[in-house]
């Protein structure tokens, strides 16, 4: 058994690719399903943000898992080849795997240090796994783990005060075309994450109005709301277009929303004033090509990370801390995860019955003194039958069952029936989950209940915890 | 004594004018200090030159070309310490100040034959001081226009250097291109008709068609056509910045007419 990722960032391909392999939430279960049909894929997760398309995957042999799950990548796309796209996947396995998701989730892996999206976007990945049922003892673990020592990393190093974010890099640009953002107009078209960030940033430094629209009007409304500004229908958002100086394209739409002549005629219109857009999206909402129409400055996701990319230098002291935290986490889980082995929990298995036996054996031959030896071996033949009987059809299902979907889950359960964990390891894993519960009602706000299911086991062993407190 | 200060005002323009480019290219700011007070030492020296040949010649130092060159050069770095001093914007520098050096360079190297003009009518340093006053607006927006199509190249390519960092925002580089001209325009308007007048009274002709009058008043309606197309059809930022680069080059081209000219006064 094997925990592996195969994937690729802003570090290693360019937009243009990533902005292909990308899948949207509602193909997001075919895609789930799909990767988890691969005979050597046990349990899956799809990590598809603006800089990265990673899939976790947790499989009985990594080698055969690699090309497998290289595999799923090329084909999400028809137009992908293997050969195009082999030079800019990284491939991980075990404790590297799990350090890069731990780096992912800490921002110590994005193009800003301490960015907060990414930790959002993890647990999105994890929820849509989790909806979809593609996770299961280890990916879940994994995961939490990786979501808790994201927000470790963000309390207890200085990277997160550094964490100007990409799309502070916007207000940053703005600043480089308008002198003064008092007196400029935003249009926002689409609601995604990082575009809501960026208008936030205009706005808190102080554009003079913000102009919304999405396809649906209903969060439309809600964003204007949010920003103070003003709703533009969706259908005819291009006619507002010459009264933003400041456009910020976050839609999920694979298609370009702005093109080139639509910029072209919002210049003319503009009699030549400047304009800035921003797009944030992957797959682009903007022609690229209109970057060539003069007095329109178009700057995509990439650029924004080539501007924030100055400044990054002064933050990597902060990081070294964050990355020795990452270190030490990324021990722990490897040492669980050693625990899931089927073999060394069958021998721990067979230790414990072992240790039960002779201590029991002892104690009532202690009391027995007068009994001949032969006896005493017949007793002690009894009890060893005993144990024997009972372990062995334990064992058999324990190894038969670890080759199956479920056998993590069916290790897990033995180690837990027959007391075989570390002994600070059960109060940890609680600890982890009520750290996911916590972080999770950070992001949603309260009153949203937990996840939808996260594995019937650590859920009691919570509710016991609970009840004994 | 005149001669020296002027001497001493270039090498100090020429330092400045290092220090500048140099504060342009570098990262860090500490430079920028050091070359204002070096333009501003060399502004000193080079007001004590303007006063001192005020008194060897009794007038104001304005009726040649090389004094006209040299009252150019002055405002030129009049105008910037006061920009620099008020706005911070010492990025400046590193455009006009090697723009007053080599007019004091330039002014030096041209055909002046005799080094004086005669003066033909006494208020002629009118004309010249309105004209050259108009030249300097020119001169800031010719800058300013240069500065704007170098944060155009840098923001379009997505170099995010030092250039990129030091140059100041494109719509503020567009407005001061823009105030520029309408400062220097009425200025140059007055230039010429004053010039006319003087010729009128000199020659008792209004226009003799030199060619440093007709590129005055190619000069004149070109920038009124830049001001014109700015509000009428758009010709502003990216198109406005190459425009008055161009006009500047018609300003070069009177300066040329009147070293041509050669042996008339500045006026006619």
């Amino acid at each position: 058994m094997n925990i592996i990722v195969v994937g690729l960032s802003h570090h290693t391909a360019p937009v243009e690719l990533r902005e292909r392999l990308a899948v949207p939430e509602s193909r997001m279960g075919e895609a789930l399903t799909r990767l988890v049909s691969y005979s050597s894929v046990k349990e899956g997760m799809f990590l598809s943000t603006c800089n990265r398309v990673e899939v976790y995957a947790v499989v009985s042999n990594w080698e055969v898992g690699l090309t497998q799950v290289q595999d799923f990548l090329v084909s999400t796309h028809f137009s992908l080849t293997v050969d195009e796209l082999f030079p800019h996947v990284y491939r991980y396995v075990d404790d590297a795997t799990i350090r890069h998701l731990f780096r992912v989730s800490s921002s110590l892996d994005s193009m800003v240090l301490g960015e907060p999206q990414v930790l959002g976007q993890v647990k999105d990945a994890f929820e849509l796994t989790l909806a979809h049922r593609t996770s299961g003892v280890i990916l879940n673990k994994f995961v939490k783990k990786a979501i808790s020592v994201g927000k470790a990393v963000r309390t207890q190093t200085r990277i997160a005060e550094y964490a100007v974010s990409v799309s502070y890099a916007g207000v940053e640009l703005a600043k480089k075309i308008f002198s003064s953002l008092k007196d400029q107009t935003v249009l926002l078209v689409g609601a995604g994450e990082m575009g809501k960030l960026a208008a936030r940033h205009l706005v808190n430094s102080g554009v003079k109005q913000i102009m919304v629209t999405t396809r649906n009007t209903h969060r439309a409304l809600n964003l204007a709301e949010q920003f103070n500004g003003t709703v533009i229908p969706f259908e005819d958002f291009r006619s507002a277009l010459p009264k933003a100086d400041i456009v910020i394209c976050a839609t999920g739409a694979p298609y370009y929303v702005i093109s080139t002549d639509d910029i072209q005629a919002a210049i003319r219109q503009r009699m030549n004033r400047p304009m800035f857009l921003i797009d944030i999206s992957v797959p682009r909402n903007i022609d690229p090509a209109g970057k060539d129409v003069d007095n329109a400055f178009v700057f995509d996701i990439d650029d924004l990370k080539t501007h924030v990319g100055q400044n990054q230098e002064e933050r990597r002291k902060e990081a070294d801390k964050a990355e020795d935290l990452v270190k030490d986490e990324v021990d722990v889980m490897l040492s669980w995860i050693r625990g899931l082995e089927a073999t060394p929990t069958i021998v721990a298995l067979r230790q414990r019955a072992e240790e039960i036996k002779r201590a029991e054996v002892s104690k009532v031959l202690s009391r027995l003194e007068h009994i001949s030896p032969k006896d005493q071996e017949a007793i002690e033949g009894l009890a060893s039958a005993i144990v024997n009987k009972l372990l062995h059809g334990s064992l058999v299902t324990l190894k038969s069952e670890a080759q199956s979907k479920n056998g993590f889950a069916f290790i897990e359960a033995a180690r837990r029936f027959f007391d075989l964990a570390e002994p600070d390891r059960t109060e940890e894993s609680t600890s982890t989950i009520q750290e996911f519960q916590s972080l999770k009602t950070d992001r949603v706000g309260p009153g949203e209940s937990s996840l939808p299911h996260q594995g019937l086991l650590e859920n009691v062993k919570s509710q016991v915890n609970e009840h004994e407190s | 004594m005149a001669e020296t200060l002027i001497r001493v005002t270039m090498v100090l323009y020429f330092i400045g004018t290092m220090l500048f480019l140099i504060y342009l290219l570098r990262r860090s700011d500490f430079l920028s200090k050091g070359a204002l007070a070096v333009a501003g030492l060399g502004f000193v020296f080079h007001t004590f030159a303007n006063l001192a040949r005020t008194i060897n010649l009794g007038h104001i130092p304005i009726m040649t070309f090389q004094e006209a060159m040299s009252f150019f050069a002055w405002t030129l770095v009049l105008v910037f310490l006061g920009v620099a001093l008020k706005r911070g914007l010492y990025v400046l520098g590193a455009f006009l100040l090697p723009l007053a050096f080599l007019s004091l360079v330039s002014a030096r190297i041209a055909p002046t034959g005799t080094a004086a003009f005669q003066p033909v009518f006494e208020t002629v340093w009118v004309h010249v001081t309105l004209s050259m006053l108009g030249t300097v607006g020119f001169a800031v927006a010719f800058v300013a226009g240069i500065m704007y199509l170098m944060q155009d190249r840098m923001l379009k390519s997505k170099q995010f250097n030092t250039l990129y960092v030091k140059l100041p925002p494109l719509d503020f580089l567009d407005s001061l291109n823009q105030r520029s001209i309408l400062l220097g325009f009425p200025f140059l308007t007055l230039g010429i008709l004053t010039g006319s007048l003087s010729a009128h009274m000199s020659f008792g002709s209004y226009m003799s068609w030199n060619s440093e009058q007709v590129w005055a008043l190619v000069t004149w309606v070109f920038y009124f056509a830049v001001l014109l197309g700015r509000v009428t059809v758009g010709w502003r930022a990216k198109k406005a910045a190459y425009l008055t680069i161009v006009g500047f080059a018609a300003v070069i081209l009177t300066f040329v007419g009147v070293v041509l000219k050669n042996q008339g006064p500045v006026s006619l």
